[in-house]
């Protein structure tokens, strides 16, 4: 379990970066936290040419208050943001999130923008940025663009990116009119969801993010049309039929639904008052 | 020899005291040193390319393009390496019947489990050896898989070792009284459960690991080793390199974690050393995660049909078992893969008086990891047959699970005794044990806390077991059957110039504490202050000869024997006082590091008799040979085994909607006779008790149907971490054994064998109002929601 060979880049502006990603032709990976990538090239899953890391890019560092949004750095840490006190004001939702991703020693390293470029369907931020409708800001060799959460996550392991790089997340400010709600099962503390879901409900009307339960974090409209309805809560949970769940040997596709069930009937009852 | 009394009721005993251990500040600074912190020079680095498939024949090697691969040394195939070492069988003369195959150290024409080394690769670093892994080309032709126990007897089922005509490795009957004629008794239940324990391993924290120097000017083979039985490794090493047995040294320095796993032949263990010979430098295998999971040993993995017949009255009349467990594809060389079978055949229901037992016992070949003697080898199963059973039984008859107990477990008055198998059993306390853990847990004040709970739809449970555990084995458990592994252990004890002790012993240390008990003993029997005493421990070549930590033995065997050494040296000391000081012995002790009179006055400080001895000879008469080194060794004769006995509860809490299982608090109250360190026994027991919960809850090897080991990452494989341990409640009941003037009997075991059964009890307490009940370990969530919809129907 010891990585094959690699060359080890660490720019110093997001330019040379993207020059690196674009030189390395897909064959070089960006190195956030290393809290995944690490363990998938001792295991020799991932074998990138070269490595580019990102801690020395100032533009991908910071959290900022613009009018209605929270820009967040693609490189800030878990820990970073649990401690946070803008993040702790306007995105509760993260905060209710973050003491159920890992460990201290993971989120001491492992990173926002890290999480989402990997798009672990089991992971917590992505199915936080489909609630909160964030915008991912990415920059490739042909400038920046916003990519809304919605349209990002592509499958397991797949996202919108196309040879460039995770530089912010913008995430509205919570408004008085919101609340939120965050329940996620595990048989450990701190493993992967067997199933979770993340809540954000703007007046009456209710978005719900899966995770944990198939193949990428997951919305499904009917059921969040239902909760807006206030359809009773098994009307509600007939829609979660509309999701794929995932088998695996924690639990199959039926107690996966199941367990979504409960989930989201827990996170109901904690909103956010 | 000053008598027991005098050694336990002194002031300065240590005996029996919650001393903080010597070695703990220097494995907190990091200062420990695993076999991976050895660096020699000229040190090269292994890997293993191996077997991807769980049953194929190696058609052909082709290694040429890993050969001219960077900082590639030597490349090894099966084939290679057989020419120098000679294969081992892992059978026991006394387990009759058993079979096995010929092992080498790497697969030769068929590789029977993934996982099995087939290829060896040395070269400058371990990154470059698995480089040159992917390099090495093996043509394999993928063979049908004997995976599942349960049809590996049938006749489509591949034969693994087509010699043998079945699966079959082993099978033992028990019998006694007429179980047929209990059963059919009137007024008789006959309860009646299908057991499913999970397959699982220890996952020790240091990795397995050795590191093998050989010098050709002396043919000497030094080998560090992270294990538990150097002088066995010893014996092994030589046999099968062809070294003469002195010319193997084993040195286990620092070990963290064994349970059971560091104590066999592994072949990629067994291949370093033959690597380090032919190349003639040191080589270096630490194995990975991936590695561990796939080839330290297994353990459990028993499928068990069993009745327990009870009268109404509540009186157990017999119990009768069907044990079926799997062991891949070989027996472990040398210990034999039978051993859990036979103890689960041993010890089902010995705590219960009973008089007719009837239990099958057979043990398959399959193409998975080698299973073998994990923590509380076949406990966990004895006791949940047994105590699985008794509180369904209760259940069944109306009847409090205590109650129950109280009416079947053999009165502590009632010894020596034997159990229906016929285990000889002495010093026990069933009852006693019983009685504390009720009182210590306020089992009425938890009983009236279940009920209300379930008025508001929370689910508790309470789960008792009532256990005994194999400890202190004499040379009946594996000696009798020809295996080269020491049931005696040796101490020796020096007294130096400066008038410190020096012990080494041939019990070994990996993690438990061994060498702070060895300390206590030594210090508080010689009469010494304990920072003056410095142990040695996992060297061949500087211990005395024994068979080293497992079985629940160092204490009570190891102990003793340091005990008896520390006696003979005060008894050699105070001869040389006696002289000095023209004194009659009797009248004269050993106390804090001076021999004083009998009341405690000084009279010679240690340090000045034992620098006259060394120093000035010249002032001592002639015909005075001052000795003041003295060794002694000790084995248990009159019994099998030193048999303990406890009694734990576990307290859970089960939420039906998601199947999942909390346990809020355990309780242990354990006999493990005379406790020398209680800070280092309780941590035993809670350690141990950790991994019970891991048996029972989370930890499983899964299998895909043709043999993939489907979890082998500390992500997939679960084991309890901080926040699944519950608050672990210890207390003591100290019935010394006799077998020994120490008193002591083995600890480390007792909470990885009872923790299971108390926890599936508590479960099914808690699951009884909806008639639902689980006998699968672990018990997953999904499996105990199955449980409830299956009631549910
Ligand atoms: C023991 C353990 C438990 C864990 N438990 C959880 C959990 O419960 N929930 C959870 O969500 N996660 C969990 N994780 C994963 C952890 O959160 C990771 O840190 C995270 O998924 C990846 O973040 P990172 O900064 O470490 O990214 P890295 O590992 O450095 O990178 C991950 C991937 O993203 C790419 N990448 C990184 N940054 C960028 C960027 N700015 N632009 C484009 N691509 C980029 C990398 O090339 C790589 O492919 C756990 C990890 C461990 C080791």
């Amino acid at each position: 379990m010891k990585a094959p060979d690699f060359d080890y880049l660490r720019p110093s502006s997001l330019d040379v970066a993207l020059a690196m990603l674009i030189e390395h032709d897909g064959e070089a990976m960006p190195l956030a936290g290393g809290q995944s990538l690490m363990p998938m090239m001792n295991f020799r899953v991932a074998a990138p040419e070269a490595l580019i890391d990102l801690a020395d890019l100032t533009e991908l560092r910071g959290i900022t208050v613009d009018t209605d949004t929270v820009r967040i750095g693609a490189m800030t840490r878990y820990a970073e943001l649990m401690s946070d006190p803008t993040v702790q004001a306007h995105i509760p939702l993260i905060g209710m999130a973050l003491p159920h991703i890992a460990h201290d020693a993971v989120r001491n390293r492992g990173t926002i923008g890290g999480s989402l470029a990997l798009a672990d369907p089991a992971a917590e931020m992505p199915a936080l940025m489909l609630a909160l409708d964030a915008s991912i800001e990415v920059a490739g060799p042909d400038g920046t663009r916003m990519i809304k959460a919605d349209d990002f996550f592509l499958g397991m392991f797949e996202t919108a990116l196309d040879d460039e790089l995770i530089t912010a997340i913008h995430v509205p400010v919570a408004t008085p009119a919101q609340r939120f709600g965050f329940h996620e099962l595990t048989q450990r503390h701190g493993d992967y969801a067997l199933a979770g879901v993340a809540i954000a409900k703007t007046d009456d009307s209710y978005c719900a993010a899966f995770f944990g339960v198939a193949d990428r974090a997951t919305r499904v409209p009917e059921l969040e049309a239902a909760l807006t309805r206030q359809d009773n809560i098994k009307t509600v949970l007939t829609h979660l039929d509309q999701i794929d769940f995932t088998d695996d040997l924690k639990a199959n596709h039926t107690t996966r639904q199941r367990l979504a069930g409960v989930a989201l009937t827990r996170a109901l009852k904690g909103m956010t008052q | 020899m000053t008598g027991p009394a005098h050694i336990f009721d002194k002031p300065n005993r240590y005996i029996g005291q919650p001393e903080p251990r010597a070695d703990a500040a220097r494995l907190l600074q990091g200062r420990g040193r695993f076999v991976d912190d050895e660096k020699l020079p000229r040190m090269v680095h292994a890997a293993f390319v191996r077997s991807p498939h769980a049953h194929a024949k190696i058609l052909s090697v082709d290694t040429e393009d890993a050969l001219s691969a960077t900082g590639v040394i030597a490349i090894y195939t099966g084939a290679d390496l057989a020419e120098h070492v000679t294969p081992y069988i892992g059978t026991l003369t006394h387990l009759t019947g058993l079979r096995s195959a010929p092992q080498h150290p790497l697969a030769m024409d068929v590789a029977r489990w993934q996982g099995e080394p087939v290829v060896m690769v040395v070269a400058t670093s371990r990154a470059l050896a698995e480089d040159a892994c992917e390099l090495v080309d093996v043509d394999y032709d993928e063979l049908p898989a004997a995976v599942n126990s349960e049809t590996a007897l049938d006749a489509d089922t591949p034969v693994i070792h087509p010699e043998f005509g079945s699966n079959l490795a082993w099978e033992r009957d028990v019998i006694a009284g007429d179980i047929d004629a209990a059963f059919a008794a009137p007024g008789v239940h006959v309860i009646e459960r299908e057991f499913r324990f999970g397959r699982h391993t220890g996952v020790t924290l240091e990795s397995r690991g050795t590191l093998c120097e050989y010098d050709p000017s002396e043919d000497q083979l030094t080998v560090y080793y992270s294990g538990q039985a150097p002088h066995m490794m010893q014996v092994i090493f030589s046999k099968h390199l062809g070294l003469p047995e002195e010319n193997v040294r084993v040195i286990s320095n620092d070990v963290g974690g064994s349970f059971g796993i560091k104590i066999h032949t592994y072949g990629d263990e067994i291949a370093t050393a033959a690597a380090a010979k032919l190349l003639r430098r040191p080589v270096k295998f630490i194995a990975d995660r991936f590695e561990s999971f796939v080839t330290d040993i297994h353990a459990r993995d028993h499928i068990v049909k069993a009745k327990m017949g009870i009268t109404e009255a509540g009186t157990i009349v017999g119990i009768d078992f069907d044990d079926l467990t799997g062991i891949g594809p070989f027996s472990m060389y040398p210990r034999t893969s039978a051993i859990e079978c036979n103890q689960v055949l041993n010890l089902t229901g010995a705590p219960y008086v009973m008089e007719n037992y009837r239990a099958k016992g057979r043990v398959v070949f399959q193409n998975k990891t080698l299973m073998c003697q994990y923590r509380a080898v076949g406990h966990p199963i004895a006791m949940a047959i047994a105590d699985g059973l008794l509180e369904d039984a209760a259940r069944k008859i109306g009847m409090d699970p205590v109650a129950l107990r109280e009416l079947n477990l053999m009165a502590d008055d009632s010894y020596p005794r034997t159990s229906a198998t016929g285990m000889k059993l002495d010093d026990l306390s069933h009852k006693r044990a019983l009685r504390k853990l009720t009182e210590i847990m306020d089992y009425q004040g938890l009983r009236a806390d279940q009920t209300e709970a379930r008025k508001d739809g929370i689910y508790r449970g309470i789960g008792f077991v009532s256990m005994v555990e194999v400890t202190n084995p004499s040379p009946m458990f594996y000696g009798i059957g020809g295996a080269p592994i020491a049931s005696q252990d040796g101490a020796t004890v020096r007294l130096d110039a400066g008038g410190a002790l020096h012990v080494s012993s041939s019990i070994t240390e990996q993690g438990q504490g061994t060498n702070a008990i060895l300390a206590q003993i030594a210090a508080g029997v010689f009469g010494i202050a304990l920072n003056r005493v410095k142990v040695t421990t996992g060297d061949t070549a500087t211990t005395p000869y024994g068979g080293g930590t497992w079985a629940s033995r160092g204490a009570g065997i190891g102990g003793e024997a340091m005990l008896l050494a520390a006696q003979a040296l005060k008894d050699q000391v105070l001869d040389v006082a006696g002289v000095m000081l023209q004194t009659g012995v009797e009248k004269l002790d050993i106390r804090d590091g001076a021999v004083t009179d009998l009341d405690g006055k000084e009279r010679l400080p240690l340090a000045d008799l034992a620098r006259t001895v060394y120093y000035r000879g010249n002032e001592l008469p002639n015909d005075l040979n001052p000795e003041l080194i003295a060794t002694r060794h000790y084995r248990v004769t009159d019994f099998p085994f030193v048999f303990t006995n406890g009694a734990m509860a576990a307290h859970v809490e089960v939420d039906t909607e998601t199947g999942f299982v909390k346990v809020l608090h355990f309780w242990a109250v354990e006999d493990c006779g005379r406790v020398i360190n209680p800070l280092l026994v309780d941590e035993q027991i809670r350690g141990g008790v950790v991994q019970g919960i891991g048996g029972a809850l989370y930890e499983e090897c899964h299998y895909s149907p043709d043999g993939q080991f489907l979890n082998a990452t500390m992500a997939d494989y679960m084991v309890p971490m901080a926040s699944e341990m519950p608050d672990i409640t210890i207390a003591h009941i100290e019935t010394p054994t006799k077998t020994s003037v120490l008193g002591a009997k083995g600890a480390g075991e007792a909470g990885t064998g009872g923790a299971p059964a108390a926890i599936l009890n508590a479960v099914n307490d808690a699951l009884s109002p909806m008639g639902a009940s689980i006998w699968q370990m672990p018990m997953t969530p999904e499996r105990i929601l199955t449980m409830l919809d299956n009631a549910a129907e």
